[in-house]
């Protein structure tokens, strides 16, 4: 059975080692990292980190509370899909050597509300933004287009309304 | 604001936790640590390893239920370190490292002697920290006494680069340190007293297991009356022995893969089962489908972490054990009378005792292991104290020897590590110099850390080791001759060494009790004369330690014979 993704926000102390602690605890489980995002916060002595790895509901509860229980791990959610935004970013270098394939991908990357970030004779770099699906569904079109290289950002995310970390 | 160097702020923080003592061995890299002890009356007890270090620092706290601390230097003596640390970190036992670190601007250079010990520890520590100044000292070690030993206590390291030590910087020691992610849970949740008291209320067969937080957390007493109240009969994890005295009427003994019969048949037959600062590990569960299937589980525990980690529980109390148990006493009292000692549970109980009464096997051609445990005890004040190695010594300690009060039965439970039961008594004895230690050791445990002989002669710290000496890895063979059609293989340890000029050669006395009565007479000595000693009890290669209940099986279906 495919495992569900699951999203984990955190609230940390932004110094040195806290990353290696919580990446730790899910390395001892055997959970590869789907993504991970950090970032300071208005007061730069703390960082705001969004984990999504595909795990058993039931574990990850647990190692939410074994998260909790970090001293640098000042807050810890799990967010529930339903209640949360999500976004990712991707950089995506195209080749358009071929002027049909370079038309095909302007209109791909017009459909995705993407930005095109630089223009050369042969290869064009676009940035989309979306939900992680979203910029799966986008990558799968651009594919047979010919993708030069890509790099996707990790999912960051907020709940809904008025609930806060 | 004071101006001083690293070291000087080190020790006077260690002054200001009010330590007299720490378990040490100096290297190049904690040196200026070391050198400040000469102004200092913190007592330096070298141990002649590091493991020894941090295992007398568990012994002492596990003994004293203040902070042990232990030192060492960088590289080499930091990851000696590690196997005490962990242990003491799974057993929940309040011990502080401070281990020393290659200079700042040598770091990640794979500097002589150079050891990341801040990744090395990572997981298997409370918390950790290097410190990167000298005014970072006094902050760092406030931080570490009061993160190892609170809430769910544990081992704390701290690294201290040697340049930090000897640099001068104007600096203050705070009365109090705090920090946005630590949080504790001590007073319980009135609504979980609720509904556990609620629970225990209809129960007809109530149980208590009670687990080392009900030490840790001095709870002893609130367990005895929540037991009397409810007629409860009560068992103990490995390592919550000492909880309620063995010879209590409602103490069933140990539970798990070497628990008693009684216990582990009453744990399936009991309708509430109230597990107290218990993590349910596998060795005390069993087979975790199988565990104490017809009873409602209600777990109390500190660490909500720990709350339906292993096993599924009906209700839950997170908060300090003393607490806990006392406000769900004040709830029972309005709500239930006192149990019966007549009541048809209790009469099971006894049933089961009387069923499964161990018999006295003769000590013929050999010792008999549980009657060397027992003579032991016959011998020993009633407040002394014992620690085990592990293995079947353990085991059958565990089993035969009383025990009557809380702190008075060390043991390494979750590791499981060998050599850690001596060095433990040196610790417990620094503790307690009043009292009579005795390591209850195998011969290959002993083995691992007999070096602690030079520290015990020389520190003056006497203990009694008691080896129960079967030439093999006791339980390694055991489970040999069960599981693996007696296919030894790295088992036997053959005649070497004669322990007896063993202990003679570092100075302490050593006997090699041949019939019941030399093994009297050496227990007395022993205990009498306060030196360092050891006792080596030949016993049979052959015996196995039982009840047993074979890995992967439920509690109920322990073997009592092979
Ligand atoms: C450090 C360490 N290494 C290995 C083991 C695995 N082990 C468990 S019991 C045991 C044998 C212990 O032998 P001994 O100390 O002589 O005690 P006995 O079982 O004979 O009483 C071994 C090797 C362990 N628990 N700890």
């Amino acid at each position: 059975m495919e495992m569900p993704i699951s999203t984990i926000a955190f609230l940390v102390e932004n110094k040195p080692g806290v990353l290696f602690n919580v990446t730790n605890l899910f390395r001892r489980r055997g959970f590869n990292i789907e993504s991970i995002t950090v970032g300071p916060l208005e007061n730069p002595e703390l960082a705001r980190m969004t984990v999504s790895v595909k795990a058993d509901a039931k574990i990850i509860n647990q190692i939410v509370e074994q998260l909790d229980k970090m001293v640098d791990v000042i807050k810890v959610k799990r967010l529930d899909p339903i209640r949360t935004v999500m976004r990712e970013m991707v950089l995506i270098k195209l080749n358009t050597i071929d002027p049909m394939s370079r038309e095909e991908a302007l209109r791909c990357v017009n459909e995705y509300h993407g930005l095109i970030l630089n223009i050369e004779p042969d290869s064009i770099v676009v940035e989309v933004t979306g939900e992680p699906s979203t910029i799966d569904e986008f990558i799968r079109k651009v594919q047979p287009l010919g993708v030069i290289e890509l790099s996707r950002t990790g999912v960051t995310a907020l709940e809904k309304g008025h609930l806060k970390l | 604001m004071v101006y001083m160097t690293g070291a000087e702020a080190f020790i006077k923080s260690l002054e200001k936790e009010k330590v007299d003592i720490i378990f040490g061995l100096s290297g190049g890299a904690i040196l200026p640590i070391c050198d400040a002890f000469n102004d200092s009356d913190i007592r330096f007890v070298l141990a002649r390893h590091e493991q020894g270090a941090a295992h007398m620092a568990d012994g002492y706290a596990r003994a004293s239920g203040r902070i042990g601390v232990c030192l060492a230097t960088s590289g080499p003596g930091a990851t000696n370190l590690v196997t005490g640390i962990a242990t003491a970190n799974i057993d929940s036992s309040p011990v502080v490292a401070f281990t020393g670190q290659v200079p700042r601007d040598m770091i990640g250079r794979d500097a002589f002697q150079e050891v990341d010990i801040i990744g090395v520890s990572a997981s298997i520590t409370k918390y950790n920290i290097q410190v990167r100044r000298p005014k970072e000292i006094p902050r760092a070690v406030k931080a570490a006494f009061h993160i190892s030993n609170t809430g769910r206590k544990g081992s704390v390291l701290v690294d201290i680069p040697k340049d930090v030590q000897t640099l001068s910087e104007e600096l203050d020691f705070p009365e109090k340190v705090s920090f946005k992610g630590y949080r504790f849970f001590e007073e319980p949740d009135p609504r979980e007293l609720d509904w556990a008291a609620t629970l225990l209320a209809r129960a007809q067969k109530p149980m208590i297991m009670a687990g080392g937080g009900v030490i840790a957390s001095n709870a002893s007493s609130e367990l005895l009356k929540l037991a009397e109240f409810m007629m409860a009969p009560v068992a103990t994890t490995l390592m919550g022995k000492g909880a309620i005295p063995s010879d209590h009427p409602l103490y069933a003994g140990g539970c798990g893969m070497h628990g008693t019969c009684e216990a582990n048949s009453l744990i399936g037959e009991a309708d509430v089962l109230l597990v107290v600062g218990a993590r349910f590990s596998d060795r005390t569960t069993g087979s975790i489908q199988e565990f104490s299937t017809n009873s409602k589980i209600i777990h109390i525990d500190i660490d909500r972490s720990e709350i339906d980690k292993n096993v599924e529980t009906v209700t839950r109390v997170v908060g300090d054990a003393k607490l806990a148990l006392n406000g769900i006493l004040k709830r029972l009292e309005k709500v239930r009378r006192t149990g019966s000692p007549e009541s048809p549970w209790l009469k099971r109980m006894k049933e089961f005792r009387e069923q499964y009464a161990m018999s006295e096997s003769k000590d013929n051609p050999h010792f008999k292991a549980p009657s060397v445990v027992k003579t032991l005890r016959k011998f020993l004040p009633r407040n002394a104290i014992v620690t085990t190695e592990v293995g079947q010594c353990q085991m059958w300690a565990a089993l035969y020897f009383d025990t009557y009060a809380p702190r008075t039965f060390l043991t390494s439970g979750g590791l499981g590590t060998m050599g850690w039961g001596f060095p433990a008594a040196i610790g417990a004895k620094a503790a307690r110099p009043d009292v009579t230690v005795v390591d209850i050791a195998g011969d290959g445990s002993f083995g691992m850390t007999e070096n602690s002989l030079a520290t015990s002669v020389e520190e003056d710290l006497p203990v009694i080791v008691l080896i129960l000496n079967n030439r093999m890895l006791g339980m390694v063979a055991q489970w040999q001759r069960l599981f693996y059609g007696r296919r030894y293989i790295a088992a036997k340890l053959g005649k070497t060494p004669d322990f007896v000029k063993l202990a003679e050669a570092y100075g302490a006395v050593g006997f090699q009790p041949g019939n019941t009565v030399e093994l009297e007479k050496a227990i007395k000595e022993a205990v009498d004369s306060e030196v360092t000693t050891v006792i080596d009890v030949p016993i049979d290669p052959e015996e196995n330690v039982f009840p047993m209940v074979p890995p992967g099986r439920g509690l109920k279906d322990f073997l009592v014979e092979a």
